[in-house]
């Protein structure tokens, strides 16, 4: 209990913080050694057929044309797209689809970031919203998107106000924004519903209402369950916006690629796997930029010392 | 029998004024009476104590004279108007059994919680909160955080908190109930200055005797099932603002720690005031 004592605690923790995200890095990499050597490792020694239970293929098979070398993926990488004179290399091409695919996702993220916490207020404000909404937000996440893309599509085409054209990454960016809203709606309701009763009291005493309740109690205690939402709704954004460009036919993105390159494996096997790589890459960029919210957050997220 | 308002009619000179107060909570196992026939005046400037075993209804009181339960009869006044006007005036602080620090906000920010609240302007704000800091001697850790702090500091600051409006009255429930000894004793020697110095009415929960000795000009010894006042036990130790530390091996300070352990042992045994004479 000496105060020194206690004025000394915050760098330790600081240092021991940097050390656990080295860790983390370290962890993340070895993972992706360890994919590299398992995919070689089937390949030389899986059945040539792959395994087969029944009818359907579990394990594929192992020749370059269905698995090709890790090496040889990477080196396809830096090779022209096509044959054709001034092509760009490959991995050029997959990095601007990428970014258009990020860029729609982001918006679809947006959209549903604002209307999860929308929802969620409603829910918290409104106890009867909560038991009224909460069944059909869980409800519209069993509707499968592919069923659901096309129809968005043409709802869209016949939006026109004004001078505002409905654009075809608009309908990508909302079936993203309709993947990306439900784990915020449904993190940021347990968080607004968090605070400590002790907490939610003192407000009271103060006969504050519930804007100012909601401001400097609720929302500060949502932060620890919206961070992870926020980060789940960013991948989630990424697979809805990749699917979607699938299922509408929105040419220049990474969902695009997957197909077109699909088409080509029998001659070009190696490109194939390319804009896979670059999807996966994709969420992984998407769910990490929402860790630096964590980072400007990070004072919501301490929990007072248990005495 | 025609009700006539209480005898001594409560006006804005008593702090708090409890007349025939009830309360029951209905839960699934049926009816619990907290309190019963519970008449209590507590004037300003005065530090009383609420003592009783667990379950007799000490948080209760407390929680019916801050407007956050409502008895289910009788009145409870504050300073002269309906505990309900007195939360929604801020004629009190508050300050619970746990620190209840937010823990995203620093020091200084908890104690600035309030005056935000209640629009204090940012500059006037600073300077009270310096004021605060320095009052409950956290001056060194105005900006760290709540999980950087221990225990008693944590408690410090929610008293620095509940003192931020300069209430004229204290609602204080086993605030130093997790506390060391040592801690215990620093704290309460510093609450009675700080009362001294704020002239607040203080009501105080506390299992413990000799912290309600030490500290109060009244001590109100409570009974259970249904919690009752059984006792009032007026401390014969001068004024609770001069008392310092050595007052605690003083004669007359294990005097009326006999005389409450008295009344608390009693309590069950005798039933209500008043009984024991016929
Ligand atoms: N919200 C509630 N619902 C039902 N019963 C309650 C509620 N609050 C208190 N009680 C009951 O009222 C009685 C008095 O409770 P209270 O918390 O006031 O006791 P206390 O004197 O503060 O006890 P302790 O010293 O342990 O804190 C207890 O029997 C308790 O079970
Ligand atoms: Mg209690």
């Amino acid at each position: 209990m000496t105060d020194a004592a206690i004025a000394l605690t915050p760098p330790r923790r600081r240092a021991r913080d940097r050390g656990a995200r080295l860790r983390l890095w370290g962890y993340g990499l070895l993972g992706l050694l360890l994919l590299a050597v398992g995919w070689e490792l089937y390949k030389a020694m899986g059945p040539a057929d792959g395994v087969v239970i029944g009818d359907a293929r579990v394990l594929p098979r192992t020749s370059d044309l269905a698995m090709p070398h890790v090496w040889e993926m990477a080196t396809r990488l830096l090779e022209p797209v096509t044959r054709a004179e001034g092509a760009r290399p490959l991995w050029l091409e997959i990095v601007l689809a990428a970014a258009l695919t990020l860029g729609i996702a982001a918006a679809g993220w947006v959209v549903g970031v604002v209307v999860g916490i929308a929802l969620a207020l409603i829910m918290q404000r409104w106890h009867l919203a909560e038991s009224a909404m909460l069944p059909w937000i869980v409800l519209s996440q069993t509707v499968p998107l592919i069923a659901f893309a096309p129809l968005v599509r043409s709802w869209g085409s016949r939006i026109e106000i004004g001078a505002f054209e409905w654009q075809d990454w608009m309908s990508v960016a909302v079936i993203a924004s309709y993947l990306a809203f439900f784990p915020v709606a449904v993190g940021a309701l347990r968080g607004l519903q968090a605070p400590d009763a002790i907490h939610l009291e003192l407000l009271r005493t103060y006969s504050v209402g519930w804007w100012a309740t909601l401001r400097s109690v609720r929302l500060p205690a949502a932060v620890p369950y919206l961070l992870p939402a926020l980060r789940l709704a960013a991948a989630n954004a990424v697979v809805g916006a990749i699917v979607a460009e699938v299922s509408t036919g929105l040419q220049g993105g990474i969902g695009r690629l997957i197909i077109q390159y699909a088409g080509q494996a029998s001659g070009d096997p190696a490109k194939a796997w390319a804009p896979i790589a670059g999807a996966v890459a994709l969420g992984l960029i998407a769910a990490g930029s929402v860790a630096i919210l964590g980072l400007i957050f990070r004072n919501y997220r301490r929990a007072e010392a248990t005495q | 029998m025609i009700p006539t308002s209480t005898s001594t009619p409560p006006s804005a000179a008593t702090a708090v004024s409890a007349r025939g107060v009830d309360k029951t909570f209905s839960t699934k196992q049926g009816e619990v009476v907290a309190l019963s026939g519970i008449d209590l005046d507590v004037a300003p400037g005065e530090f009383v104590s609420l003592i009783g075993p667990s379950g007799c209804g000490k948080s209760t009181l407390l929680r019916l004279i801050a407007d956050l339960d409502s008895p289910s009869a009788g009145t409870v006044e504050v300073f002269g108007t309906s505990a309900h006007q007195a939360r929604i005036d801020q004629r009190y602080g508050i300050a619970f059994q746990q620190a209840g620090l937010l823990p995203w906000r620093t020091v200084a920010g908890n104690i600035a919680l309030p005056l935000e609240l209640h629009g204090m302007a940012p500059a006037e704000r600073t300077a009270r909160v310096d004021e605060l800091v320095a009052l409950v001697g956290l001056g060194d850790f105005a900006q760290k955080f709540p999980d950087q702090l221990s225990g008693g500091m944590q408690q410090r600051v929610a008293i620095a908190r509940a003192l931020a409006e300069k209430p004229a009255l204290l609602l204080m429930d086993e605030p130093f109930g997790a506390l060391d000894e040592m801690t215990r004793e620093y704290m309460q020697t510093e609450l009675l200055r700080i009362a001294a110095e704020t002239g607040a009415a203080v009501v105080f929960v506390t299992h413990s005797i000799p912290e309600a000795v030490y500290l109060s000009d009244r001590v109100v010894v409570m009974s259970p099932r249904p919690g009752r006042i059984a006792d009032i036990v007026p401390m014969r130790l001068g004024r609770a603002a001069d008392r310092a530390d050595d007052l605690r091996e003083d004669g007359a300070f294990f005097e009326m720690i006999t005389a409450v352990r008295e009344a608390l042992h009693g309590a069950p045994v005798t039933g209500p005031r008043g009984v024991e004479t016929r």
